[in-house]
């Protein structure tokens, strides 16, 4: 089970908490984008872009690099932890509820009939 | 046979397989008689589902509800039923009921498949969940979070389960 500290944790539920933030997370998620392509995408002016980039990088969920004149910016280590993280959640939940399935399946099929097939 | 496979088939999409030793038939009735389906469908020790109402037909309604036994917190998920093939095939659309639970999520419904494919007495029942976006679905990552405070993130339980 993943750990987080509490000010990382804080820091990453007000980065989610924006929608603007989740729909730049989400294209990222397909594509590595510049600034300039997220503000154009979610019409926005660069400074306002550069602030939520800026929080969703302090939560360790985007990492930027400048190249040139170009800041490109792609999903950082913790959005894909926080994604197989998630992933193995599932997985955990499920592996508990088919057990328990595994066994009533089994019962089912080894209990007597309770009704009996009708004789032909 | 006990070996689960999570995929993640689209950005907005969870499969996960998993096949029993049973014939697709008990492994259908196991999830559509609300007195089977309770007894599995719990997800973590210490809560129940009170209610687990399925009336499956194409445009029939389910409605279930879960309770922590200790705190008494209840959230569930219903919908409608959009497509049932006997012990072959059922899909619904789930909708996320909030109940007294203190995490908001899934706006918009998902769209649950259950595919059912019997060979030789054994049954893969494979479950594609598709989210309204990726959004959802990043929402549900968030809410995850909590799990390192180890509080509340149990609505998972139902959410999977669809």
């Amino acid at each position: 089970m993943v750990q987080f500290s509490e000010t990382r944790l804080d820091a990453s539920f007000a980065a989610l908490s924006d929608a603007t933030r989740r729909g730049v997370l989400e294209q990222l998620g397909r594509a590595d984008a510049s600034i300039t392509d997220l503000a154009e995408k979610f019409h926005m002016t660069l400074t306002g872009m550069k602030k939520h980039v800026g929080v969703l990088e302090r939560a360790g969920l985007v990492t930027t690099e400048k190249v040139g004149r170009v800041r490109t910016c792609r999903l950082g280590a913790r959005a894909l932890e926080e994604e197989a993280a998630w992933i193995e959640r599932h997985r955990e939940i499920w592996e508990m509820n088919y057990a328990r399935l595994d066994a009533l399946l089994a019962e089912l099929q080894s209990a007597p009939q309770k009704k009996p097939p009708k004789k032909k | 046979m006990s070996n689960i496979k999570v995929e993640t088939p689209s950005d907005r999409e969870v499969r996960v397989t998993r096949a029993f030793k049973a014939p697709a038939q008990l492994v259908w009735d196991a999830h559509t008689k609300p007195e089977l389906m309770r007894k599995w469908l719990k997800g973590y020790d210490g809560w129940s589902m009170p209610v687990c109402e399925m009336d499956v037909r194409v445009g029939g309604s389910y409605r279930w509800r879960w309770r922590n036994d200790e705190t008494q917190t209840e959230f569930g998920f219903f919908g409608k039923y959009l497509e049932v093939i006997p012990s072959a095939r059922l899909v619904f659309e789930e909708h996320y009921d909030q109940g007294s639970f203190d995490v908001a999520m899934m706006k918009e419904p998902a769209i649950i498949t259950n595919d059912f494919e019997e060979a030789d007495g054994v049954t893969t029942l494979i479950v594609t969940m598709a989210y309204a976006s990726r959004a959802e679905r990043d929402d549900a990552i968030a809410t995850g979070m909590t799990d390192g405070m180890g509080h509340n993130y149990k609505y998972l339980d139902a959410w999977l389960a669809g």
